[in-house]
């Protein structure tokens, strides 16, 4: 039988479960109500039918699950018993692949066989497919019918059916905020593990404050000494996302804060509002483009004509330029959040003083308001020195320790794609640094997230 | 204006208004009101929620104008000077009539910055030294010097509600205001903070011309030497104090006074 038949089947048996125990606890209610007790009844039938549907699914699903991933091994286990295996090489790898080859002649997915060896094997596969296949589904099958009986045995008028299926309700809905909490967990260790192994490589003091970063020399065998030294990149990631994006994203934000919540008309603030925040959703690869080919080309032009040595046509200007623009609907939309969180209270004393609007503005709405502010540029900031798309194509790949802005610099997500798109075997010391660099990225985004979250819930119970 | 208001109509009247109306879009929330304010009394404004005694009070000082669908119409004068003219600058208007709230606002910086925030605005202290004369002036005035003395650069926020609203009043003061407005300045507060800010308001009359909206009727009695009674955007009745509450002229006066509504 196959698995879209028997999930079928399942679901067939569920409804009925459904529909029966909704019956029998509707018949059984009716019966207890005229009782007249009112504890007589606890829930309603609707409850019985999906406590009696949940109990016929959930074993079955669960054996499925279980033997999905058991099945195989069996089957292959069954096919090397057969006499016809006897002729198979010892050596593992072309072991394995005859025995895939007649697995699909068998299921079906191949139509006929390379070797002639594994043409021997189909038909003791399809014998053991077919077995272990009919027995999971009878197994599935006897699991849904005692479930389902079990469950149906125990509906009473005032069995606690409603209880049952909300804790069940409550217990998925934890497993599923769970899975992230967990991912996370794994993606942290993985990161640990292979930084591990970095560090028994290179020296964490010299890869922290090394000076110079030049991975390819380690490749090349000149030794891991000195060729990892991460600083340049640390710079080059803080230059653009902390100083030249947010010199663009800090004031821009701020100000069209302001005008969108003291000034813009509504009609204004409904259209523009939106607009802003459509900025957020562009994919980040198409300010790439944008930065490479628009802004990075005209602004070494114009570095050349002022004459500014140096000036390379990948820029750390034009990068932190277009992630500063990106950046613009973060700030804006935290630091108008905060300033409209400022109570209109505050505004009207400001005003019945005889304050001016833009007084009231500098004088009253951004002090109340500058906590939650520092909290969205803190978020942004984390946000841009995790950036990987504008810098991949825009900051260019020179380790450079260098404060001109017109000159190449690279960060610690270029290198990262860098290193992983590389054709080195995955244990060098040039692969493993990429873990390391996230490692860096992911404390220092961690930390910003964490501050600037307390920031902003300290700022919101200032006002509650 | 009836018979009733022409009597009333004061000599010198520091602010008066003539058949004042003001629209929300609409909705007529105020329907011809005309009052004399003078500057020897407290000015009491009582009636139900919703009657526009507090729209009314925020047309004395334009507070109006920053709801944009608000319209006024008739004419309001302060000495003399129709204050909706567009010769009229707000800004000094708003420092001439002052005005404090229902709930405590003070800003969140410190007591002394609290107080120094009009004067610094409107440029009224010279340096350093006059700002502090102009605060403790006004903290001694709001009767708060002496509680505050010591911590005056603690946050103006960590206060009693009670001490935040009489600096409040000692922000409004500061400015030098020649009338204050009240709107309902002890709703917030407990009975202890309401009384301190009833003295205080004692104390502060003849100083300057002073306008109270109050739930509270016996509060009006207490605080106020002149009442007037407004109801469904009207004015219904304007008078001593002592005559509205123990002989009203108006029905609907004595209805609301007697409890039986509102």
């Amino acid at each position: 039988m196959t698995g879209p038949a028997i999930l079928l089947l399942l679901a067939g048996l569920g409804a009925i479960a459904w529909v029966s125990a909704r019956a029998r606890a509707l018949r059984l209610q009716t019966v207890a109500r005229a009782t007249g007790r009112r504890d007589a009844v606890h829930s309603l039938p609707g409850y019985h039918g999906w406590y009696v549907a949940l109990w016929t699914l959930i074993p079955a699903a669960i054996f499925l699950i279980i033997w999905v991933n058991v099945a195989p091994g069996l089957v292959t286990q069954s096919v090397l018993a057969d006499p016809a295996a006897q002729s198979l090489p010892l050596d593992g790898f072309s072991r394995s692949a005859i025995l895939g080859e007649a697995r699909a002649i068998a299921s079906g997915n191949q139509a006929g066989a390379f070797n002639p060896l594994s043409q021997g094997l189909v038909e003791p596969y399809r014998a053991a497919l077919d077995k272990y296949g009919i027995a999971g589904a009878v197994l599935a099958l006897v699991l849904a019918f005692a479930g389902g009986a079990f469950a149906f045995t125990r509906i009473r008028p005032d069995f606690r059916a409603r209880t049952r299926v909300e804790r069940l309700v409550m217990a998925s809905l934890l497993i599923a905020s769970l899975i992230a909490i967990i991912t996370t967990v794994g993606i942290v260790a993985s990161l640990l593990w292979e930084s591990f192994r970095f560090f028994s490589m290179v020296n964490p003091i010299d890869f922290l404050f090394g000076t110079k970063w030049s991975p390819q020399s380690a490749a090349m065998g000149y030794g891991n000494d000195d060729a990892f030294g991460a600083v340049p990149l640390f710079w080059g990631t803080i230059f653009i996302g902390a100083i030249i994006a947010m010199i663009v994203a800090i004031p821009l934000g701020l100000m069209s804060a302001i005008y969108l919540t003291q000034y813009a008309s509504p009609t204004v603030r409904k259209w523009m509002k939106p607009t802003l925040e459509m900025l957020a959703g562009v994919p980040t690869v198409v300010y790439g483009y944008f930065a490479a080919l628009t802004i990075a080309p005209a602004l070494r032009d114009f570095a050349v004509a002022i004459g500014i040595h140096g000036a390379s046509s990948e820029s750390a200007l034009a990068a932190g330029l277009v992630m500063g623009v990106m950046i613009i609907p973060f700030v804006s939309s935290m630091a108008d959040d905060s300033i409209a969180a400022v109570p209109q209270s505050m505004r009207d004393g400001s005003l019945a003083m005889g304050a001016t609007t833009s007084e009231t503005i500098r004088k009253v709405l951004i002090p109340a308001a500058l906590p939650g502010v520092v909290g969205g540029v803190l978020l942004a900031v984390s946000r841009a020195i995790g950036e990987t798309m504008i810098v991949v194509m825009a900051a260019g790949l020179a380790a450079n320790l260098t404060a001109n802005p017109f000159a190449s610099v690279t960060t610690v997500t270029t290198q990262i794609v860098q290193l992983l798109t590389g054709d080195q075997e995955f244990d060098s010391a040039k692969t493993l640094a990429a873990f390391a660099l996230g490692l860096v990225l992911f404390i220092v985004t961690l930390l910003l997230n964490i501050v600037a979250l307390r920031v902003v819930k300290k700022y919101r119970e200032a006002y509650e | 204006m009836t018979e009733e208001q022409i009597k009333l109509a004061i000599e010198n009247p520091k602010m008066s208004a003539r058949d004042v109306k003001v629209f929300y879009g609409e909705k007529q929330a105020i329907k011809g009101v005309s009052i004399d304010v003078g500057m020897d009394h407290v000015t009491a404004f009582i009636g139900p929620s919703g009657c526009g005694k507090s729209t009314f009070l925020r047309t004395l000082n334009r507070m109006n104008d920053t709801v944009a669908s608000a319209r006024v119409e008739g004419e309001i004068t302060l000495d003399g000077e129709n204050i909706y003219a567009p010769s009229m600058d707000v800004v000094q208007l708003r420092a001439r009539v002052g005005m404090v709230f229902q709930k405590p606002n003070p800003f969140p910086k410190s007591i002394y910055e609290n107080i120094a925030y009009g004067p610094r605005i409107h440029g009224l202290a010279a340096g350093k030294a006059d700002m502090d004369v102009i605060v403790e002036k006004s903290l001694r005035r709001a009767g708060l010097w002496d509680e505050v003395k010591d911590r005056l650069h603690d946050s103006g926020t960590a206060l009693s509600g009670g001490q935040q609203q009489r600096l409040c009043i000692g922000r409004a003061i500061a400015v030098e205001p020649e009338v204050i407005l009240m709107d309902e300045p002890c709703s917030a507060l407990d009975p202890i903070a309401t009384a301190k800010i009833e003295e205080l308001i004692h104390e502060l009359r003849g100083r300057y011309a002073i306008v109270i909206v109050t739930h509270n009727m016996q509060q009006a009695a207490r605080v106020s030497q002149r009442t007037a009674f407004f109801h469904l955007g009207d004015l219904v009745e304007y008078g001593v104090t002592s005559d509205i509450f123990t002989n009203p002229r108006q029905e609907r006066t004595k209805d609301y006074i007697t409890g039986r509504y509102g």
